[in-house]
């Protein structure tokens, strides 16, 4: 909307009372707290490297984490994509019966990967104390499962909410900031996954 | 109805509710932002008198005053305060005030979040000090180096209550980066595109996401202390596979962005404070926001240089040498516009003016020797010595404390309605900076004399004993003209002359409404048509109509050009983020003496950001009953 009115007064009583994506200020809130979560795992990933570059054997004093429930989790995760993007849009598109549907779906594959997520730790084959290498596994897992519990958390939340009320525009908003931010916890998790399973081996 | 009863009706919007309870409650962004300045001051004369006694000490040598444990502690509670409980959050708590005021905003973009990141601010720096008067506090330096700072050789409490008041402090800082990103973003008036956006603000921008991207670093590392100590972690035992030198990384890939987080707002300042007391706008406006843009990144390229003593390659230090180098020249830039300003202007000597006149003189002295620090071999002769501490209370002091004075003497009438005492001003001003030069410049010379930092006594065949006696006068002046400032403040707010809404004439949008300034900041909206709007009136259309004087309703406008986006409606105040803040300090602390606290004191955490997100039945009601979809 341009600035053409030639009155002396702006009238701004037609405007929307919500908007989606970079137009919301909780996109932007949004955006905020992924780079700060994203800059956490990036500088945890280059723990892990940097550390693996002072040590001469890597993993050290370890055999590498077992490959199947880090690799379920990730095709897990990899699917609830699906239901997430579904939800996002039926949000877009102010569709409640779609909202409350797909943010169920969500909330399960949210935790199915936290169940899958203790088949990983059982796994890891390291303990945190055991050594360096140790520590910076777990961190990493640490960091990723607080993610996984506070993101599902928050979904139950929201889903709750747009089952009971009470509703407003503005929630469809929130259902889709929370898909967009879920999809970090995806990608986040696609980088840890690397790292953790596949660096201890190549 | 008339204008008298809209700006009554819309004060009662946006006013907190009164009482206790309205005191917990309280999301207004000047309420908050009042109690985050008188905080951060609070801890500003705390790290004072804590180097005033260390001062005291070294007044003359061979002093049994105080022992090299308790000096430690000093030493450690000074710069941590200085660091992060007063430099890096007094410029937020300052930008959380002014920056809606200076686009035309009515309130921040997440008010809630705002007030809880003040309590947790207030909670992790009260923890410090209790530790520290039960003589839990950390003795291990600022920057906390591994394996000092590790079980083995800190055993005791204090290192880990060190560790948490950084988390403390950061989620604090994270979160008010990402308000103040957002409001700046999202709620400029209309019409103030980003060619129209104070300098200030621009600062604030530029600042809030460096926060953003340095933050992190030291909230890793902490954390990586903290359960190195507590859950034996092996991130820095060498024995275990671990490296000492991670730690350094991380800090100072915090650490020295962190300057810059100090250095940058202050700029801002001194733009404002040099175009009102110069009476023109800026020279070089958009050179400024390069400056500070490019200053933004150069600012990671440097934390090496705080490690020139550590066996890391040459070729890595030359890189770090040049980086050092080359963030002189946005910043000389800038000084060179502002010299330009003033030389073209018609100066008007007031007490911000010379505190701005005073920053150049000592700013660059400051710059100097840190050019002079960022070639390595230099570095390795003066490394950790006094040259070093002179340095950085240069810089520190000369480019944050000065301009900062001169901020509140400048935006103290808007706080508060009333004019701090000139007379006093000049007073304190000169009594300022000649305590100052005195303090410190004799360090510069100790350190080349060969005085190392960070030590509790010196004998007296060193040489150094009157140019340290020197420096303690210096530092008692320094206290001196603080107290003539609290003695300002204090009359002042008894009595002062009244302000008026623009005592200083300036040219931007928040000398437009009464000091201090309605609940909801502007009774009426502006719509903006330059850069300073108070001296280039006119221009159509000159404000907004429809916005709701019964809720908090604010504008939503586009990034770049300020077009109008939608209406939003802001949460009201609540007591959530406060019991929230008391919720999480549970879970920080219990965590200290416990890993279990993680687990039973987050179902709290997590009930009380439920309580604080879960929306009110009658609120939602009237919101749906005026939406309009997009």
């Amino acid at each position: 909307m341009k600035l053409e009115n030639t009155d002396d007064a702006l009238d701004v009583s037609t405007l929307p009372t919500f908007a989606f994506g970079t137009r919301s200020p909780m996109w932007w809130g949004t955006l905020g707290m992924i780079v700060v979560e994203g800059m956490v795992f990036a500088l945890t990933i280059m723990t892990y490297f940097y550390l693996r570059s002072r040590s001469p054997t890597w993993p050290q004093q370890a055999p590498p984490p077992d490959l199947l429930w880090g690799s379920i989790n990730a095709a897990l995760m990899v699917a609830s994509g699906i239901p997430n993007w579904w939800t996002k849009r039926a949000a877009e598109q102010l569709d409640l019966r779609r909202v409350r549907i797909g943010m169920a779906v969500c909330v399960a594959f949210g935790v199915a990967c936290l169940l899958v997520r203790i088949g990983e730790f059982a796994t890891l084959n390291v303990r945190w104390d055991t050594n360096a290498y140790g520590s910076v596994v777990w961190m990493l897992m640490g960091l990723h499962t607080m993610h996984l519990l506070t993101d599902t958390w928050d979904s139950a939340v929201l889903a709750v909410l747009m089952w009971t009320g009470p509703l407003e525009g503005k929630r469809f908003v929130d259902v889709a900031e929370n898909a967009g931010y879920w999809y970090f916890v995806v990608i986040s998790w696609l980088a840890v996954y690397a790292v953790v399973f596949w660096g201890a081996r190549a | 109805m008339n204008a008298v009863d809209t700006d009554l009706e819309l004060d009662a919007t946006w006013r907190d509710p009164p009482g206790w309870r309205g005191f917990f409650a309280a999301v207004n962004h000047k309420t908050i932002s009042l109690r985050f300045m008188v905080t951060t001051f609070g801890f500003f004369i705390a790290g004072g008198l804590l180097a005033l006694a260390m001062r005291v000490q070294l007044a003359q040598p061979g002093s049994t005053l105080i022992g090299a444990h308790a000096y430690n502690q000093l030493f450690t509670m000074h710069g941590t305060t200085m660091m992060f409980l007063f430099a890096v959050p007094v410029m937020q708590a300052i930008a959380i005030y002014l920056v809606p005021l200076m686009i035309g905003a009515r309130s921040v973009a997440f008010p809630r979040m705002n007030a809880f990141a003040f309590w947790i601010f207030l909670f992790g720096g009260v923890m410090l000090y209790v530790a520290y008067f039960f003589d839990a506090a950390s003795d291990a330096g600022w920057f906390a180096y591994v394996p000092l700072s590790s079980f083995q050789y800190s055993p005791g409490k204090g290192v880990d209550f060190w560790a948490q008041m950084i988390t403390f402090t950061e989620v604090s800082g994270l979160m008010e980066a990402i308000v103040l990103i957002t409001t700046i973003l999202k709620m400029r008036a209309p019409g103030m595109t980003l060619n129209r956006m104070p300098l200030f603000v621009w600062g604030v921008l530029v600042t809030s996401v460096m926060v953003l991207f340095a933050l992190p670093a030291v909230v890793l590392a902490s954390t990586a202390l903290i359960t190195d100590r507590l859950v034996d972690t092996r991130f820095y035992s060498p024995a275990h596979g671990g490296d000492v030198l991670l730690w350094q990384h991380l800090f100072w890939f915090f650490g020295h962005p962190e300057v810059y987080l100090i250095f940058i707002p202050p700029l801002g300042f001194i733009s404002t404070i040099v175009a009102t007391f110069a009476r023109r706008p800026i020279v070089g406006y958009r050179t400024m926001v390069l400056c500070l843009i490019a200053t933004g990144f150069l600012a990671f390229g440097l934390w090496v240089h705080h490690m020139f003593a550590t066996d890391l390659p040459a070729l890595g230090k030359i890189f770090f040498t040049a980086a050092s180098l080359l963030i002189a020249v946005p910043t000389a830039v800038q000084i060179f516009c502002w010299i330009a300003t003033l030389w073209s202007g018609r100066l008007w000597f007031r007490t911000p003016l010379l505190f701005v006149l005073g920053f150049f003189a000592i700013l660059v002295l400051g710059g100097l020797t840190g050019l002079m620090l960022a070639s390595v071999p230099l570095d390795l002769q003066v490394h950790d010595t006094y040259f070093v501490v002179a340095h950085l209370h240069y810089v520190l002091l000369g480019g944050a404390v000065f301009p900062l004075f001169g901020a509140f003497y400048y935006w103290f009438p808007k706080f508060t309605g009333r004019m701090l005492g000139e007379t006093l001003g000049r007073w304190q001003f000169g009594l300022f900076f000649i305590s100052f030069n005195v303090a410190f410049f004799p360090m510069h010379v100790l350190g080349l004399y060969g005085m190392p930092r960070r030590v509790y006594t010196y004998p007296q065949d060193a040489g150094w004993s009157n140019m340290n006696l020197m420096a303690s006068i210096g530092a008692l002046g320094i206290a001196i003209s603080v107290l003539l400032f609290i003695i300002n403040v204090w009359r002042s707010w008894r009595g002062g002359a009244l302000a008026g809404n623009d005592p200083w004439r300036g040219g931007t949008l928040e000398w437009s409404m009464a000091s201090p300034p309605p609940a909801a900041n502007f009774p009426v909206v502006p719509v903006v048509h330059s850069l300073f709007p108070l001296w280039q009136p006119g221009g159509k259309p000159s404000h907004v109509t429809g916005l709701s004087t019964r809720y908090r309703e604010v504008l939503i406008t586009s990034v770049a050009n300020a077009e109008l986006d939608h209406r939003l409606w802001l949460p009201a105040s609540s007591p959530w983020p406060f019991l929230a803040a008391v919720a999480t300090t549970i879970l920080f602390i219990g965590s200290i003496f416990s890993p279990w606290a993680v687990v039973w004191a987050a179902l709290p955490v997590a009930v009380a950001c439920t309580a604080w997100f879960w929306p009110e039945k009658d609120m939602t009601q009237q919101r749906s009953d005026s939406e309009q979809a997009p």
